[in-house]
Parts: structure tokens; C-alpha cells; sequence
């Protein structure tokens, strides 16, 4: 049995791999001529401060696009996050307002608590009550944005009622490199062990690529739909405080479309909306593109307002690419077989 | 449910009559107007509802062809962005000097453009589901739309155009009566012609219409590029209304319209569902707004009872669903 499961998936992912593997290089090639061009343009571009700003400024997208992997991965997907996010960040915020000396782990704990509840109501609603992800989503959407303007009586939690301890989540730095860039790095390792290397994990996949063989080989899968919109939950939360802490203001409106950009990160990173592929490296570098077109526009003087274009425009084409390259090999694999 | 698909007419019964979404939404419409009307005694005044039905009819345009793509299971998340970009379009044409009415068709036309497009691009690469087709598109749209106008806005529009979106006929709205044509067309379309049939049989199992002879490419492309010109309606009617345009306009509408649609109790997993019932949707959710606009409900609570009344309305037609398959299973054996 052990010698089967080890056989199996060596020869399945025979071809996948190539592919994974084109796609992973011509993330990275473009990572690199994207960052050789900035830096003929701008010498500022690869210095430590730019990188580690692009880093940070990047931490949170990456830490959400971890939670959207498993659900795309699922075949979901959750509208909620920006909402999520707004809601825990301005109620930890309030709480940090309204007692100076609570702990920022505290905070960071209470963020988290109330992300992981919304999400479990999203993943019951689904898991449950068999609403499609995207409706569930779409309606607790509205619920959580409602709420966080209910809470927070429209006002806004602004800097200056913030105590120094919190704002240092997002400002301090360890050997110089920011604390919101550690926090992202270890949720990838703890991820990516958990996606690879756990059996609940690999049933993630299991679920994705083909919901009723799962079903059948005795996985839980309404226990795995539940998991994965709470895990989203948890990481909303997570980056809902982080998100407050490093603009050192909670607003109502935080983050409205923000589910989009991630959703976007995870499929630059090649994670498939039929479900049951993704990375965990491929989404880095999904959220390090971003991340990168976002800094460098500004540093080789495009107008800002062209930002939003290009970031379309290298999205589609890099599905398009993606797809291209996909026929090709298919179509290769099947003449090997007819020979 | 799929029975009925198959045969195409079956006996008419009363019992199954009522027993349909439709009649959910039109008691919760009742309900919410007589509620209303308690709260407010200023809510009951048919004047008053009538004009007041121009101030949520924008989006509905949408709904009509969304209703078409949500059926063929699929979904179009670039309606805002497209409202956004032949807004923008047809305000910097109109400041340059082009006289409106070309203004306005070219706002049309570039609509049905984007929605061309979307509907290219996802019959050509049929691997891609349509929420990243439409997502990447929307965002190149609106950004566009940035591009040309920046954090300007352009206006000043002449008094006939701004009198589409404010303008009454004999006391009805102009956009009411615009709504109801397109109504009309668009239930014509999808409910008594064979075009709407092919729809329907896509919803359900696009592979078996493919080799049953339907053009499933040429359907799909066609309801898009209706979607694009739907959305150019829209920004006509929504542009008029504010009298100025910006890239920023109609953010968000893409899932309110999606909401509205789900609601009327059509299936995002397609081929199940009316164009009634989102019709129906839109003026639920215009009045349920209006009337708790009226005793100062915060918007904020209406976002909350908005969201949990789709999930709550998806939920129920769930559990009916459920109940009606444990009813229906012993007369199939019998059969």
C-alpha cells in the first residue's frame, strides 16, 4: 500500500509537472527582465530599502492569497475577505483604543478570533447548508461590511488613537527586515507543510481535483469545505489587524475589493479555478508580481493611473499564456501515446 | 425540476403553480410593503413609488442579460467596470466637442464592444472559467477608464439628455418605462423563442447541446455581447442621473446586480431559473431599500439585512428543494 501511494503520484505528475514547471520559470524569467528593466531605468529600484518596502507592502496580499489558494483549490471561492478584514481589523482596533496597554498580540489574537467565526459561518453556510461558495460569500459579504460600519458607528479609528505598541506590528523591523514580511514567511512554511505534508492537506486536493472519488474513498468533505473558508477566515483576520496596524487607520470602507487583487495573486500564480491544483510557490511569486508592478510603475514614472491597466493586462495574458502552453503539451502527450 | 425541462409541457397544476420561487418573492415583496407601510405612513403613496423606482431601475437593465449568462452557468464580473469605461468614454467625447446623441451611441458601442470581448475570449479559451476572464477584464476596463480620465470627472451634459434619467412620462419615469420594454423583450426572448430554449439546454449540460446541433460558442458570445450593450443602457441612464461621470461610477455593481439575479431564484450552477424572478428581485430589494430609507435606517443595517436575506432566501429554496426530491422519489420507482 505504502509502495502504491509512492508509485502513483510520481507517474501522474509526470506531465503536470513540466508544465508547473514552465509556468514557475516563465513567473520567475518575468520577475527578473520586469526587475532589470526598472533598475536600468531607476537605480533605486533593487536596494534594500525598496525591496524590503516592496516586501511589506506586499505581506498582506501574500498572507490572504494563502487562505484563497485552498478555497480556489476547493473549487470555491470567497467574496467575503475584504469585508472580514474590514470588520476584525476595527474591532481590534477599538479594542486597542479603548485599552492603550493591551498587548499587541492580544490584538492580533482578538483579529484573528473574530475572522476565524466569520469565516466558519461562511464555511457552514457551505459546508452545511450546500449554498454555492459564491453566493454564501456574496451575501455574508454584505452582512460583515454592514457590521463593520454598525460597529464602528461610521467613524473612523485614526492614527493618533492607536498606542505606539500596536502600530509597531507593522512598523518594527527584526535585523532590519519588516515584522509584517516574518509573519508572512512563517505562515508560508507552516502552509506549505501543511499543504504537502498532512493528510488533511493532501485531502484538500483530493476534494478539489474530483468531489464525489473523495466522497467515495471516505473523505469528509463538507468537513474540508468547513476547514478551508475558516482557515480564509482566520488569515482575514490576521491581515485585517496587520492592514490597520500599517495604514494606522480603520475605516469602514477598508479594503472594499480587495478580495479581487488576491483572487487575482492566486491565479497569476497558477492556481486553477477548476480546482484541485496550486502552488504554494506559485502563489509567492503571484503576490511578488503584483507586488512588484504596484512599486515599480511609480519608480520608472508611469502615471498611477495607467497601474490598474497593466495589472489587467499581465493577468489575462498570463492565463491566456498559461492555457496556450497547456494545449500544446496535451497535445504532445496525446501524439506520444497514438506512437 | 429537469423533468419538466425535458417534456416541455406538462399538465398544469395548481399545487405546483404556487409552489414556486416566484411566489416567495412576491410574499416577501408583499410583506415588506405592508411592513413599510406601518413603519411610514408616508410610504404609500403610489406617486411617490412609481418616481421613486428610477432610483434603483439603473442596475436592472443588467440584471435582464445577466439573468442569461448566470443560466448558461456562467457569471460576468466586468459590468461595472464596463458601465465605468463607456461612461467615461462618452463624457470626454462629449467635452471634446462631439455633439451627444453620437456621444451617446458611441457610449453604446463601446458597451457591446467590451461585452464582445468578454465573450470572445471565453468561448476561445473554454479551459478558463468565466470568473477569471471577466475578473482580469474588469480590471483592465476600469483601468482604462483611468487612463483616459484620471481624478477629473467630465459633465455638463445638455438638459435632453439629463431628462433620460429624470425625466417622467405622464408621471411614469422614463427609465420605468424603458425598464418594462427591455422586460418585456428580454422574457420574450428567453421564455417563448428557441433561442431561449438553447439557453437553458446549455445551462444543463453544455457537452449534450454541443452534440445535439446548438451553436453553444455563437449562443455564449451573443448573450456577452448583450450584456456589454445592456451595460451601455445603463450608463446612459446612470451618467444622466448624476449629471458628470467619473472612473469611479457604479463601483460594486457587478455583485449587487449578480445578488439581485440570485435572489429571483435563478441557479448559479445554470439552466434553472426565470427572468420573472429577478425582475421581481430587483423591485423587492428597490423598495425594501426605499422604504427603510424612509424611517432612517442606517444604510448600513440594509447592507446586513440585504445579505442575510440572499443567503437566507438561497438557503430555503434549498431546503424546499430537499423536501421536494424526498416527495418526488417514490412516484419515479412507481413509474
Amino acid at each position: 500500500m505504502i509502495e502504491l501511494d509512492k508509485i502513483k503520484p510520481k507517474k501522474w505528475q509526470g506531465k503536470g509537472e513540466s508544465l508547473t514547471r514552465f509556468r514557475e520559470l516563465g513567473m520567475l524569467a518575468t520577475i527578473v527582465v520586469i526587475s532589470l528593466l526598472v533598475q536600468m531605468r531607476n537605480p533605486n529600484y533593487l536596494t534594500f530599502e525598496n525591496i524590503n518596502d516592496l516586501l511589506t507592502n506586499t505581506a498582506i496580499l501574500s498572507i490572504l492569497s494563502v487562505g484563497m489558494m485552498l478555497v480556489i483549490v476547493t473549487r470555491g471561492i470567497d467574496l467575503s475577505i475584504g469585508s472580514v478584514l474590514a470588520l476584525s481589523g476595527m474591532i481590534s482596533a477599538l479594542a486597542v483604543s479603548a485599552n492603550p496597554n493591551l498587548h499587541p498580540l492580544t490584538a492580533m489574537l482578538i483579529g484573528t478570533v473574530v475572522g476565524t467565526a466569520s469565516g466558519a459561518v461562511v464555511g457552514l453556510l457551505i459546508s452545511k447548508g450546500g449554498l454555492l461558495p459564491i453566493i454564501a460569500s456574496l451575501g455574508m459579504m454584505n452582512v460583515y461590511r454592514g457590521l463593520t460600519y454598525m460597529i464602528s458607528g461610521g467613524r473612523w479609528v485614526s492614527a493618533y488613537q492607536m498606542p505606539e505598541s500596536f502600530k509597531y506590528i507593522a512598523t518594527g523591523r527584526i535585523f532590519g527586515i519588516n515584522i509584517l514580511v516574518f509573519i508572512a514567511v512563517i505562515i508560508y512554511i507552516i502552509a506549505f507543510y501543511f499543504v504537502n505534508y498532512t493528510r488533511t492537506g493532501r485531502q484538500i486536493y483530493a476534494v478539489g481535483s474530483n468531489p464525489e472519488s473523495a466522497k467515495i474513498s471516505g473523505i469528509n468533505n463538507s468537513r474540508i469545505y468547513f476547514l478551508v473558508y475558516t482557515i480564509m477566515g482566520a488569515l482575514s483576520g490576521l491581515a485585517g489587524v496587520l492592514w490597520v496596524s500599517k495604514f494606522a487607520s480603520a475605516q469602514g470602507d477598508t479594503a472594499t475589493g480587495y478580495e479581487m487583487s488576491v483572487i487575482a495573486a492566486c491565479v497569476l500564480g497558477g492556481v486553477s479555478m477548476a480546482g484541485g491544483s496550486g502552488k504554494i510557490s506559485g502563489i509567492v511569486m503571484g503576490s511578488i508580481l503584483l507586488g512588484i508592478i504596484n512599486n515599480a510603475l511609480p519608480l520608472i514614472n508611469v502615471s498611477p493611473f495607467w497601474q490598474q491597466a497593466i495589472q489587467g493586462v499581465i493577468i489575462l495574458s498570463s492565463v491566456i499564456i498559461n492555457t496556450v502552453v497547456k494545449r500544446r503539451v496535451d497535445k504532445n502527450n496525446l501524439m506520444r501515446r497514438k506512437i | 425540476m429537469d423533468e419538466r425541462k425535458i417534456t416541455g409541457h406538462r399538465e398544469f397544476s395548481l399545487k405546483r403553480f404556487f409552489f414556486q420561487w416566484e411566489w416567495m418573492l412576491v410574499l416577501i415583496f408583499i410583506i415588506i410593503n405592508i411592513i413599510n407601510s406601518f413603519l411610514s405612513p408616508y410610504y404609500l403613496n403610489l406617486r411617490q413609488l412609481i418616481s421613486t423606482t428610477a432610483t434603483f431601475l439603473d442596475k436592472a437593465f443588467v440584471v435582464l442579460p445577466m439573468t442569461f449568462v448566470i443560466l448558461l452557468g456562467d457569471i460576468d464580473i466586468s459590468v461595472a467596470s464596463t458601465i465605468a469605461l463607456s461612461s467615461v468614454i462618452m463624457g470626454v467625447l462629449y467635452n471634446l466637442g462631439v455633439p451627444m446623441a453620437a456621444a451617446a451611441l458611441i457610449c453604446l458601442v463601446v458597451s457591446t464592444l467590451c461585452g464582445f470581448f468578454n465573450g470572445y475570449l471565453i468561448t476561445r479559451f473554454k479551459e478558463l472559467s468565466s470568473v477569471i476572464i471577466t475578473l482580469s477584464t474588469s480590471i483592465i476596463y476600469r483601468g482604462i477608464a483611468y487612463i483616459i480620465l484620471e481624478d477629473q470627472a467630465a459633465g455638463n451634459f445638455p438638459s435632453w439628455f439629463s431628462f433620460l434619467g429624470w425625466g417622467e412620462l405622464g408621471g411614469i419615469p422614463l427609465m420605468l418605462i424603458a425598464f418594462a420594454v427591455f422586460a418585456v423583450a428580454f422574457a420574450i426572448l428567453l421564455h417563448k423563442t428557441t433561442f431561449g430554449r438553447r439557453v437553458y439546454a446549455i445551462g444543463n449540460n453544455a457537452t449534450a447541446s454541443r452534440f445535439s446541433g446548438i451553436q453553444v460558442d455563437k449562443i455564449k458570445i451573443i448573450i456577452f455581447t448583450m450584456v456589454g450593450f445592456m451595460c451601455g443602457v445603463t450608463s446612459l441612464f446612470l451618467t444622466s442621473r448624476m449629471g458628470s461621470t467619473r472612473p469611479n461610477v457604479a463601483l460594486g455593481y457587478e455583485l449587487d446586480i449578480i445578488a439581485m439575479v440570485v435572489l429571483g431564484g435563478v441557479s448559479t450552477a445554470g439552466g434553472k431559473g426565470r427572468i420573472g424572478g429577478a425582475i421581481l428581485a430587483v423591485f423587492v430589494i428597490g423598495f425594501l431599500r426605499y422604504g427603510l430609507g424612509l424611517i432612517n435606517v442606517p444604510s448600513q443595517l440594509l447592507l446586513i439585512i440585504i445579505g442575510a436575506l440572499l443567503v437566507t432566501a438561497v438557503l430555503i429554496s434549498k431546503i424546499r428543494m430537499n423536501v421536494k426530491k424526498v416527495r418526488t422519489v417514490p412516484s419515479d420507482i412507481k413509474q
